[in-house]
């Protein structure tokens, strides 16, 4: 059968469960504290693994002495480099789970020791014995990129720069986007501005820390249980990296207490295996919160410079912007996607948009939400509203005037198809909010943002069962309902309850490969390749009725959970139910289920604007977050309780990013506040409620039209909240985060320049 | 060993247990007594999952040592639901739609409950600084208020 991801306008309009709000599956195990996290895992005879790490920076390792650890009664394996083989495939990687020649950041893994209880393990730490040269250090991003800053790596020689350069540095890569003539497009503004901007390094701050449980058998066949967004990406790359086939190693995801990005790949899961493998028994590692912030991967700080010509009637005539990111100790910053998304929201002629991945000595970043676009749509979006009030226009209106529409050339490559960014302004520029009046000190910040939303590898199962229910294999960890999702699906196509279908997320052995929960791809891709099984089965249990009533298979329809002869000529016979098929199916040819794989490029693009209203105190910096609105365009809502709570939890997340949170390092190159009360993420009483705007502008590219909505509520919360603030403070703001101290010495700068 | 003999109660039941001095309350119930409910999220008491009540006191279990617990009586969320029947907060969340992972669910739903014994008839901002000390990273808080406004509201028979 042919398998249409093709927008289907009809079937859109007449869903039933699609777009209703029911509870999820999980969610009573989850509200009783059943459900069982990363950490809830135990495995018998398990030994504690603990870890090792580098107090140093940027430290040459001499030589690791294990020998007293080893000693210790109770200690049953202790690991080092030693243990894991080069790798040159996976060479970054593998030099960050377990440090080679360098350590290269505060917290970077050393050794490792399994032992018979926590007590022994934190001892034998102690005793092992590691000779550092300590070198000097760099975690600035501009810093790093000077000529004379010290270099972490000498294999790295810039690439995208022509000459390739002859001496290695911190910078590992350029790139380029745009097109037209910037120069000549400047030449025609009437008015040109031009910033630099800087955004602080964040985390993604999930509340559970990663916890792991390996168990490898001595004939090699290996089982490890974590948290992830990714078990299949985990099976890969940890089979690579300690030498074991793929078939041999089975990983089961555990519900997963918040990724963001942060769980896409493995920190402590190679080094369990290792252990384990060594002492013969299983073990479990979990994080501490310290070890959380000082060596799983944060995203990346950031310097820019952004320059945006325009006329007096408000058309953009030129956008250019040089976008820097640290991405850690290792090649890898969202620098192109940074680049990419920087000027997504605006049809342009003349547009460029550099970036560079810089390394310094801070652990390795990983993804975090829309990777890169926070960061670089903040600066941008800075800059428009600046330039929108200096020509004196409303900036919705601005932004209408210079938004991409169906078809326009993006400044990233493509040309865009259908999108919602037009609607999003417009529902802002409707919404009460925007019409509220400010009082003193308050201030209104307006952002939109673009994502592009991921595809990607997908492979999924739907089983019908003989009593009339359903059962879904699903590859994707579910990170924030999408079992409910899946479930809905199924039901649509299938016309059965929602209740009667539920969903699993099943081990590496169940099904084929799955790329992770990322790239907001896991309703639109699971989801396609759920319903793709869904009609398969269809398909099958047609024919199944075809063969009862002994007419041809294509005579026989699916609606509303019923085979039914398809008209008058192919006969007539009561239809048969869902469950009545199933009830027969051992003797009309076994099992019946539906199975799907695919891999697509894209989840649909997705636009978001958001309107904030803030107020400054003027005596002491501190900013109130008065009022919220994020406006996304999700194609299709599938659960819209699930697609509100993505928007409300990226919006807050930016307002942490924007307001409070911030990794500081000190001139040790030690990591300052790694723990929630020095690194502070919003709480229930920083915030207001977060109002939400579901627009829907179908994608071409799904049958009911969804769109991926994970991400993009988190590009435009920086920009707008700094807008916001900038409005109530009376002085633009170019530096992330507006911490009270910073929000007052801009604005007594601003006083005293005035006086 | 050199265990220290605890005799407690939790969730209404009679327990006994050896421990080190050093282990944390938390540490005890996830890893000797299999209550996995609550939570490590920071191990010092800035993020509110491992929440149990003491005496009825919303408590930071990963602060106080397991011997403190001597002679007191323990509520984890184990002990929340009547059997099988839900807590209204519980209830209120799910209708709500008030998690996402639901790491920090259990942390939350033992605090609404203590909130809600003192203070039936909390204010929004009442609950809004009362969960300050529960971290949610997902839902942004605010599906979570309103599921709490409306279980205080049910539980009042309003």
């Amino acid at each position: 059968m042919t398998h249409s991801s093709d927008f289907n306008a009809e079937k859109a309009s007449n869903l039933k469960v699609i777009g209703t709000r029911p509870a999820r599956p999980d969610g009573v195990d989850k509200v009783t504290g059943r459900a069982r996290f990363g950490a809830d895992m135990n495995l018998p005879g398990q030994l504690v693994g603990r870890i090792l790490r580098s107090p140093h920076p940027h430290a040459i390792i001499k030589s690791i002495d294990t020998s007293a650890a080893e000693a210790l009664d109770g200690v049953k394996a202790v690991v080092t480099r030693d243990d894991f083989a080069e790798n040159p495939d996976n060479h970054a990687v593998l030099c960050n789970v377990m440090a080679r020649e360098k350590a290269l950041y505060e917290g970077h893994t050393v050794a490792a020791v399994a032992a018979s209880t926590a007590t022994i393990a934190r001892k034998a730490l102690k005793l092992i014995n590691v000779d550092y040269e300590p070198l000097p250090h760099v975690t600035d991003v501009d810093a790093a990129m000077q000529p004379d800053a010290p270099v972490l790596h000498d294999t790295i020689f810039t690439s995208g720069v022509d000459p390739v350069p002859t001496i290695p540095s911190n910078i590992v890569a350029r790139c380029e986007f745009g097109h037209g003539d910037v120069e000549a497009g400047f030449a025609k503004a009437d008015i040109i501005v031009e910033r630099e901007l800087k955004t602080a390094a964040t985390h993604q701050g999930y509340i559970e820390p990663h916890a792991c449980v390996a168990s490898v058998s001595t004939d090699g066949m290996s089982e490890l249980w974590c948290c992830t967004q990714g078990h299949f990406d985990d099976r890969k790359i940890c089979a690579a990296l300690l030498g074991i086939d793929v078939s041999r190693l089975r990983v089961t995801a555990s519900e997963i207490g918040g990724g963001f990005g942060g769980k896409t790949t493995v920190f402590i899961e190679p080094v369990a295996l290792a252990l384990s493998r060594k002492a013969g028994r299983p073990v479990k590692i979990v994080m501490s919160r310290e070890e959380v912030f000082k060596a799983s991967g944060p995203t990346a700080s950031t310097s820019m410079r952004v320059k945006i010509g325009v006329t007096n009637d408000g058309r953009m005539t030129a956008c250019d912007g040089e976008f820097r990111l640290q991405g850690g100790a290792f090649e890898g910053s969202p620098f192109d996607s940074a680049a990419m998304t920087a000027f997504a929201c605006y049809d342009l002629e003349n547009v460029k948009s550099v970036a560079f991945d810089v390394v310094v000595n801070r652990p390795k970043g990983a993804a975090y939400r829309a990777p890169g676009a926070p960061m670089s749509v903040y600066g941008v979006e800075s800059v428009v509203d600046e330039v929108a009030l200096k020509i004196g226009m409303d900036p919705i209106e601005f932004r209408l005037k210079n938004a991409v529409r169906d078809g326009s050339q993006s400044s990233y490559g493509p040309k865009f198809g259908p999108n919602g960014l037009v609607e999003t302004l417009e529902a802002a520029k409707a919404h009460p909010q925007y019409k509220t009046p400010l009082g003193p000190n308050q201030g209104r910040g307006i952002a939109s943002g673009f994502w592009f939303n991921y595809g990607g590898e997908t492979c999924s199962n739907l089983n019908i069962n003989a009593d009339g229910t359903v059962t879904l294999a699903v590859g994707t960890p579910d990170i924030g309902g999408s079992r409910a999702s899946m479930c809905m699906m199924a039901a649509e196509e299938l016309g059965i309850p929602y209740d009667s279908v539920r969903a699993t997320v099943v081990d590496t052995g169940a099904l084929g490969f799955n790329e992770g929960s990322y790239g907001s791809r896991v309703t639109y891709a699971s989801g396609l390749a759920i319903i793709n099984a869904a009609q398969q089965a269809i398909t099958e249990m047609c024919k199944r009725a075809s063969m009862m009533w002994d007419i041809p298979a294509d005579a026989v329809t699916w609606e509303d959970g019923y085979a039914k002869p398809s008209g008058a000529n192919a006969g007539e016979f009561e239809p048969m139910s869902l469950a009545e098929i199933a009830a027969i199916a051992a003797n009309t040819g076994g099992p019946i289920a539906g199975h799907r794989e695919h891999n697509a490029d894209s989840a649909g693009i997705s636009f978001g604007t958001h309107i904030v209203d803030t107020e400054v105190d003027p005596e002491t910096g501190r900013v109130d977050v008065l009022r919220y609105t994020v406006i996304q365009d999700a194609g299709k809502a599938i659960h819209p309780d699930y697609v509100e709570g993505q928007f409300q939890g990226g919006a807050v997340q930016g307002i942490g990013w924007a307001l409070n949170e911030e990794y500081i390092y000190g001139d040790d190159g030690k990591l300052q506040n790694a723990g929630f009360l020095d690194y502070r993420v919003p709480v229930a009483s920083d915030l207001p409620m977060i109002d939400t705007v579901i627009v829907e502008v179908p994608n071409p590219g799904h049958p009911y039209g969804v769109r991926g909505v994970g991400e993009t509520g988190i590009v435009p919360p920086l920009a707008a909240v700094a807008n916001s603030v900038s409005a109530a403070a009376g002085v633009r703001l170019s530096e992330l985060p507006m911490s009270p101290p910073r929000v007052l010495k801009a604005m007594d700068d601003a006083k005293q320049a005035a006086e | 060993m050199s265990g220290t003999h605890v005799s407690t109660t939790i969730n209404g039941d009679a327990v006994e247990y050896v421990c080190d001095v050093e282990e944390t309350l938390l540490d005890v119930l996830r890893n000797r007594l299999g209550l996995t409910g609550a939570k490590e999220g920071c191990s010092t008491g800035d993020c509110g999952a491992c929440s149990v009540t003491v005496d009825g006191r919303l408590t930071c279990s990963c602060l106080m040592l397991a011997v403190e617990a001597e002679g007191h009586e323990i509520g984890t969320i184990e002990g929340v639901a009547n059997g099988s029947e839900l807590h209204p907060i519980q209830q209120k969340i799910l209708d709500h739609a008030a998690l996402q992972c639901g790491v920090c669910t259990p942390g939350v739903v033992v605090a609404v409950k203590a909130l809600l014994e003192k203070n039936p008839d909390p204010t929004e901002t009442e609950v809004r600084y009362w969960l300050a000390g529960n971290l949610c990273r997902c839902t942004g808080y605010d599906k979570i208020i309103r599921a709490v406004m409306d279980a205080a509201s049910e539980m009042r028979g309003s």
